[in-house]
């Protein structure tokens, strides 16, 4: 049985093992308990796939989902999240075939640096599944926790709205 | 033949970006990694009285704690030079850690170098500074009486002062004039990817992985900062999580990377916090312009006198260049402009997207909406009566010229000529809706060296374009692959592109919107030389189809070539390579830019409008639209363009509405977060609607591509301010137009 697993033991402040279960696989991972969700997929498990954009929230590039629910993975303790089910960028494309909101955002056109991109993909899989697409004005609300520097906000709608009502085609910003 | 160049073509890179599994800098797995945690400056000007380490060095995992008193010299700080010349670029003529003296607030003034992240982090914080403060300069406003007429700025390569004939005369002359003051707030580029750099040793090598515009200006700065032989150097840089100029200049941070990596003998990545970026990369200045105008009856310009006063650092006058595109969109016999300087404990100011042109073209397109009021004229048509048929500053001609339709379609599709001239006459429930409208341009400049690229074929009819760009988000690795497709004359399936490493031919930095154009021109000549080659091949080849035939009559297409007027007779380009048991054929293209002195005004232009919407109770402003209309030449791929063109227009809503930093009566800028920087959401970004009209040019570069990573920011900021006027009735001359001042 591993330390995390005792109710009444004290972990840190040096590393221990640390269970994580990550795009449905378990790793054990040995880190410090203060280390962050971002760090620990980044630096420890080599999936950089969340990005770091503030360290602080602000944001959204870190975004992931924890037990389905999107979480800025920056201000998420790694040791927190044992027993969960951890979801990232990487665990989206099944058996090398994209997330229909990957190919969305491919062709929409809806990244330019790249950077903020699965954290708003990440983001607007989850926002379908919340039921918050219903119209422009209610996707560009709940999109607003990731910020896109390149401004590619437009086409990130327009790559929402091709995965809602089940169509591609050529975005709406551009003719 | 073109059958790629154009199309809107999904990005070459976007499978990597979108699937997260593309690395950027700071995410490059290496056995053995070290992390690197800078320690900044927390006051504006002094000295470092005392540096304790003595906690820091024993904290766990610390493996170095370097300062000014023990950091290694190297070699000498290069020139301020824009990377768009090829050469060492550095940001600013200072490198920190050689001394005590403290310029600026967020100086880097101390490293540490642990096994893991949290461990630097932590140690950083265990640094104990005392400092030596000494009073500072850091605004315009605590500057002014220390004012100077700059010499030059901007490296040396723009003067002080530009005149021409005899503006006093004229403005006195002038029946309506139009004078004001504007100022514009300090802006910080803030891409979401942090600025970082991992370095690694192989004895006397290095291998820097950098978040550059240019791999060949890290190369080229940080041989010169370590004194290492650029041949030792290799720079990496696979993707860049945007850089909006940050990333333009070569800053202090892949040195100090290098220089960590060399005192621990292990691999060291050094990524900048979210903080760190607001003091280590540069900024737009804060400035203050005043614009006169000087018109006759008709709207005719007959006067322009434009001075900037903006704070620069110790070491370097650097001004963005805001009175450039101001001074060359109309046509006027009388013009000044002056830029003036202040001594500040600040960096040293650099490129951000739009640099000048969009602070400048605010204030030249608010003054021209002012005179429009003023002669009751429409402002549409006071710009086509100031329109400028020649370059005004030289007399030459344009190597292209759109603006003329870009107003016409902008118009239309803006339904301009509904608009009623008088402000605060229409609403929406509580809303006051705006029209506005304004000019944009900006220059197509070449870079400083030859460009380079190299076109490889192999036996089986695939081939590879290789050259040393990086592609910032811009597009340009797709546009390069469907140029070198169309040279080469082979489907796009069949072509590849290797990019952002400075082992490849030899490229500029990818800066001012002229890296589609420099770099197309490289690719466009090696894929075609090596087309060219492989004809020549064939035409002596007494095996080939095509022997004997004249090279000039063989047209390629879809990797076969074929006489021109006899499709029939030809052969594919492996079955030549394969006949002669070539394994591969390659060809390198070398393009030698025109020089800065080219007889040719050259800019890319376009017209935009904006609607707003005004809630005078609550202060809020929201843009409701944004329309713009650009002539960027040659459009090498529709879609990335256009995302460009789009993102542009947002970043000028930004600048309009949003960004700020505020310096704080501390000498540090008081927002330096995500959480307080403001930029836009999603919830801010109104659809854009963006057109482009194709131009001819066979000036700027052989494929006539004038560039459109900046153009789209310019002018949006002012044709905002002027839709607020028209919704409101009031002027605003001062960036950002926030809540308070709409109140």
């Amino acid at each position: 049985m591993v330390a995390s697993q005792l109710p009444d033991a004290v972990q840190g402040p040096g590393p221990v093992d640390v269970v994580l279960n990550v795009n449905g696989a378990t790793h054990v991972v040995r880190l410090e308990p203060r280390v962050s969700l971002l760090d620990c997929l980044r630096d420890h498990m080599n999936l950089t796939g969340a990005k770091k954009g503030c360290n602080q929230g602000a944001c959204g590039a870190c975004t992931v989902w924890v037990d389905k629910r999107r979480v800025v993975a920056c201000l998420t303790l790694a040791i927190a999240c044992e027993g969960r089910e951890i979801t990232t960028i990487e665990g989206m494309a099944e058996n090398g075939t994209l997330h229909p909101m990957q190919k969305a955002f491919l062709s929409e056109d809806a990244f330019q640096c790249g950077y903020c991109t699965p954290g708003q993909i990440m983001s607007a899989v989850a926002l379908l599944a919340e039921g918050h697409a219903g119209s422009d004005a209610e996707i560009g609300e709940w999109m607003s926790g990731n910020i896109c520097r390149c401004a590619a906000y437009p086409n990130i709608r327009t790559a929402i709205r091709d995965v809602r009502d089940g169509v591609g085609g050529v975005g709406r910003a551009t003719r | 033949m073109t059958t790629a160049i154009g199309r809107p073509l999904d990005r070459v890179d976007g499978h990597a970006k979108v699937t997260g599994a593309g690395r950027y800098s700071a995410e490059i797995a290496l056995p053995g990694l070290a992390h690197a945690v800078l320690v900044t400056s927390r006051i504006p000007s002094g000295r470092v009285e005392l540096i304790d380490t003595y906690d820091a060095e024993r904290a766990e995992g610390v493996l170095a704690v370097l300062h000014h008193l023990n950091l290694p010299k190297g070699g000498s700080v290069p020139p301020l030079l824009p990377s768009l010349f090829g050469a060492a670029a550095s940001g600013q003529t200072f490198f920190p850690m050689q001394d005590e003296v403290i310029h600026y607030a967020g100086q880097h003034l101390a490293m540490v170098v642990a096994e893991t992240l949290d461990q630097a982090e932590h140690a950083a914080r265990l640094v104990r500074i005392t400092y030596q403060e000494t009073a500072s300069i850091t605004t315009v406003e605590q500057g002014r009486d220390r004012a100077y007429e700059a010499e030059k700025i901007f490296a040396g390569f723009i003067p002080g002062r530009i005149a021409r004939g005899d503006v006093a005369a004229a403005l006195d002359r002038a029946p309506v004039t139009v004078e004001n003051s504007y100022y514009c707030a300090a802006n910080h580029h803030n891409p979401i990817e942090c600025s970082a750099t991992t370095a690694v040793w192989e004895g006397d090598r290095l291998t820097l992985y950098d978040a550059t515009q240019g791999p060949n200006a890290t190369l080229h700065t940080v041989a010169e900062l370590l004194n290492v032989m650029p041949s030792h150097i290799r720079v990496v840089t696979n993707y860049v999580g945007g850089s909006f100029g940050c990333k333009a200049m070569i800053w202090d941070h892949p040195a100090l990377a290098a220089l960590a990596a060399r005192a621990v003998h292990r691999p060291v990545r050094l990524a900048l916090s979210r903080e760190q970026m607001f003091s280590s990369v540069g900024h737009r200045e804060e400035q203050e312009q005043r614009l006169t105008l000087g018109a006759d009856r008709d709207g005719r310009l007959t006067a322009i006198r434009h001075h900037k006063l903006s704070p620069t650092s110790h070491f370097d006058d650097w001004a963005e260049p805001s009175l450039g595109v101001a001074s060359q969109i109309y046509a006027c016999p009388n013009y000044e402009g002056v830029y003036n300087l202040i001594k500040a404990n600040t960096m040293t100011p650099t490129f951000t997207r739009c640099p000048g042109e969009a602070s400048g073209m605010f204030v030249m397109e608010t003054a021209m909406d002012e005179l429009a009021e003023k002669l009751d004229l429409d402002p549409l048509e006071l710009r086509l009566r100031n329109y400028a048929e020649t370059e005004p500053m030289t007399g030459h001609p344009w190597s292209s010229k759109g603006l003329r339709d870009c107003y016409r379609r902008g118009a239309e599709l803006a339904r301009w000529s509904e608009r009623d001239p008088r402000p605060g006459t229409r609403r929406d429930g509580n809303w006051l809706l705006g029209w506005g409208m304004a000019s944009s341009g900006y220059p197509v400049t070449p870079p400083g060296n030859p460009q380079r690229a190299r076109a490889r074929i192999f036996a089986d009819g695939s081939a590879v374009v290789q050259s040393s760009f990086s592609d910032i988000g811009t597009g340009a690795a797709t546009a390069m692959t469907q140029v070198a497709a169309d040279g080469l004359g082979v489907p796009l399936e069949r072509m590849r592109i290797q990019y952002g490493d400075s082992d490849l031919p030899n490229t500029a930095a990818a800066v001012g919107s002229a890296g589609a154009g420099m770099v197309s021109a490289a690719v466009h000549i090696a894929a075609t030389a090596l087309r060219d080659q492989l004809i020549a091949q064939a035409v002596a080849d007494e095996h080939s189809p095509l022997h004997g035939a004249d090279p000039r009559q063989v047209v390629v297409s879809d990797g076969r070539m074929a006489l021109r007027d006899r499709p029939a007779t030809g052969e594919t380009y492996a079955e030549l390579l394969q006949r002669a048991f070539m394994a591969d054929a390659e060809a390198l293209g070398t393009w030698n830019p025109p020089g800065m002195d080219t007889p040719y005004g050259t800019m890319t232009f376009g017209a935009q409008f904006a609607q707003v919407a005004v809630d005078p109770d609550l202060g809020l402003c929201r843009v409701r639209q944004l329309i713009g209309v650009f002539d960027p030449g040659r459009v090498l791929n529709r879609k990335t363009a256009h995302s460009q063109l789009m993102g542009g227009m947002l970043w000028g809503m930004s600048h309009a509405l949003l960004e700020g930093t505020i310096m704080g009566p501390d000498g540090r800028w008081a927002n330096a977060s995500l959480g307080e920087y403001l930029v836009p959401v999603n919830a801010d970004a109104p659809d854009v609607l963006i057109e482009t009209i194709e131009t001819t040019d066979t000036v700027v570069n052989p494929l006539g591509v004038k560039g459109v990573g900046e153009v789209g920011m310019v002018g949006t900021a002012a044709a905002i301010a002027n839709a607020v006027w028209h919704a409101t009735g009031r002027r605003h001359h001062k960036l950002p137009i926030t809540i308070e001042s709409l109140l």
